[in-house]
């Protein structure tokens, strides 16, 4: 395998449309982290016609409800959650210009076509890995929903956040790849 | 007759919910060891190291395997000759879950209704399963099961005619429809036989056999052999990114059936295969 990539957020579409699926990449800067409910109520804003607690152009969503950290700790655990539960409300956000998904497991044929069109792509953290992608996140502020608790929105800083482009922008994905190296 | 307190119950659950939230189980760890000596694809043998690695940072820093610390799944195996004292069980056990939970800044992961879903802020209840056995023992058994490969789980009521090869069908196109969605590589527990109910209760009862132990019956472990190559050998590897190493283990137990019935139950465990069991 080579190098990684680095990645520092906010991202642009030129720099999301040259990534291909495959490619390892350390992401550096701001990521959101939005789960089940936290997605709920952003697309109920935009019903809405409220604004959203961020902005979503260049944006990274990690899908993630992370452990409480022991006194010393951002968090115990930060592994990512299954994707496909996020299916249903994603295409509008990369609408606006979500960027970059962070989540583990295949998305549906609605998200790749949005991710497509709006120069978007689809990261794979390794699940079940929390203990170590916990490490990486150096800071985190409660952005909106506390009473969510595990699934409130947070503004995490992270440091060289491991990950691989699973679904590039151009649609093509590594889900269902059964070829081997 | 044997006197047992509800307190020691409680206190030993405390300790099986931290012990199995932090330290990876030595067969884990060799499974997982010797997957990352065999698997053909360079990215997965990454992910399967990264996975090694985390089970040290988890062990050595105290931090939880997973952020999914699961569902708080207690088997209590009593024997009829135990006489517990000291208040009632289930609170106790309750207490136990709130303070592991807790103290051990674990994720809270339930909701009190499943439309309402509001978290009821201590993880509790746990799912409790008891059984009356002979002696003068208890045995606990935890396990923290986690949301994502439980949601991949599926029971076949199948009938006869579909017999073995319909049954491997049934496993093999479940673990594989999961794809990445349950962190692979997996735990795969199969109920086979019985009702409805009692195949999912055996899927369960088959994820919390020590890994890699087969079946008693022959038959049956010469089955889990021939699922665990033939998943293997669908290529979706480690988190469905590409690999040999989709599932550690196979296990299954089977039970008789009415003559009309066929039913399979397949439960997915992740790699975050989290047990403890204690003897009282
Ligand atoms: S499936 Fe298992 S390893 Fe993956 S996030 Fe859920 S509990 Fe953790």
């Amino acid at each position: 395998m080579s190098e990684p990539i680095k990645l520092t957020t906010p991202l642009t579409e030129d720099q999301t449309r040259v990534l291909r699926a495959g490619d390892q990449i350390r992401i550096s800067g701001v990521v959101y982290t939005a789960r089940d409910a936290a997605h709920k109520r952003l697309v109920e804003l935009l019903d809405q016609k409220q604004p959203l607690p961020f902005d979503m152009d260049g944006a990274i969503i990690y899908y993630v409800g992370p452990t409480p950290g022991a006194p010393d700790q951002v968090f115990g655990a930060a592994g990512p959650t299954t994707s496909y539960r996020m299916d249903a409300y994603a295409p509008r956000l990369i609408a606006l210009g979500l960027r970059g998904m962070i989540g583990k497991g295949n998305r549906s044929p609605e998200v790749v076509d949005a991710m497509k069109q709006h120069g978007a792509v689809y990261f794979a953290a390794t699940g079940g890995a929390g203990a170590l992608l916990a490490k990486c996140i150096v800071k985190s502020e409660t952005v909106a929903w506390d009473d969510l608790g595990a699934e409130a929105l947070r503004r995490l800083e992270v440091v060289n956040f491991p990950v691989v482009v699973a679904i590039d922008a151009e649609g093509t994905s590594l889900y269902g790849n059964q070829a081997m190296e | 007759m044997r006197e047992l307190s509800v307190a020691t119950i409680a206190t030993h659950l405390e300790i099986l919910i931290n012990q199995a939230s932090f330290n990876l189980g030595e067969r884990e760890l060799c499974a997982l060891r010797e997957a990352q000596a065999r698997e053909s694809s360079a990215s997965g043998r990454a992910i399967l190291s990264e996975l090694l690695q985390n089970a040290d940072i988890a062990r050595l820093e105290g931090r939880p395997l997973c952020q999914d610390t699961g569902v708080a799944l207690v088997f209590l195996d009593i024997g009829q000759d135990v006489h517990i004292v000291g208040g009632d069980l289930q609170p106790a056990i309750y207490r136990a879950v709130r303070n592991a939970y807790q103290d051990n800044y674990l994720r809270k992961s339930m909701v009190e209704h499943p439309l309402a879903r509001k978290n009821t802020g201590d993880n509790n209840p746990p799912i409790i399963h008891i059984r009356i056995v002979p002696g003068e023992q208890v045995r606990m058994r935890f396990a923290a099961k986690g949301g994502g490969c439980e949601n991949m789980s599926r029971i076949g009521m199948l009938t006869p005619s579909a017999g073995r090869e319909g049954v491997m069908d049934f496993i093999v196109r479940t673990v594989c429809e999961a794809g990445g969605n349950p962190c692979p590589p997996v735990v795969v527990g199969v109920g086979l036989g019985g009702n409805f109910e009692k195949s999912a209760m055996l899927a369960k009862e088959a994820l919390m056999r020590p890994l890699g132990d087969h079946a008693e019956r022959e038959d049956d472990a010469e089955m889990e052999r021939e699922l665990l190559a033939r998943i293997n050998a669908e290529g979706h590897g480690p988190m469905g990114l590409g690999g040999t190493t989709t599932a550690l283990a196979v296990h299954v137990i089977s039970h008789p059936c009415h003559i009309a019935s066929l039913p399979v139950a397949v439960n997915i465990d992740c790699h975050s295969h989290r047990h403890a069991e204690v003897i009282l």
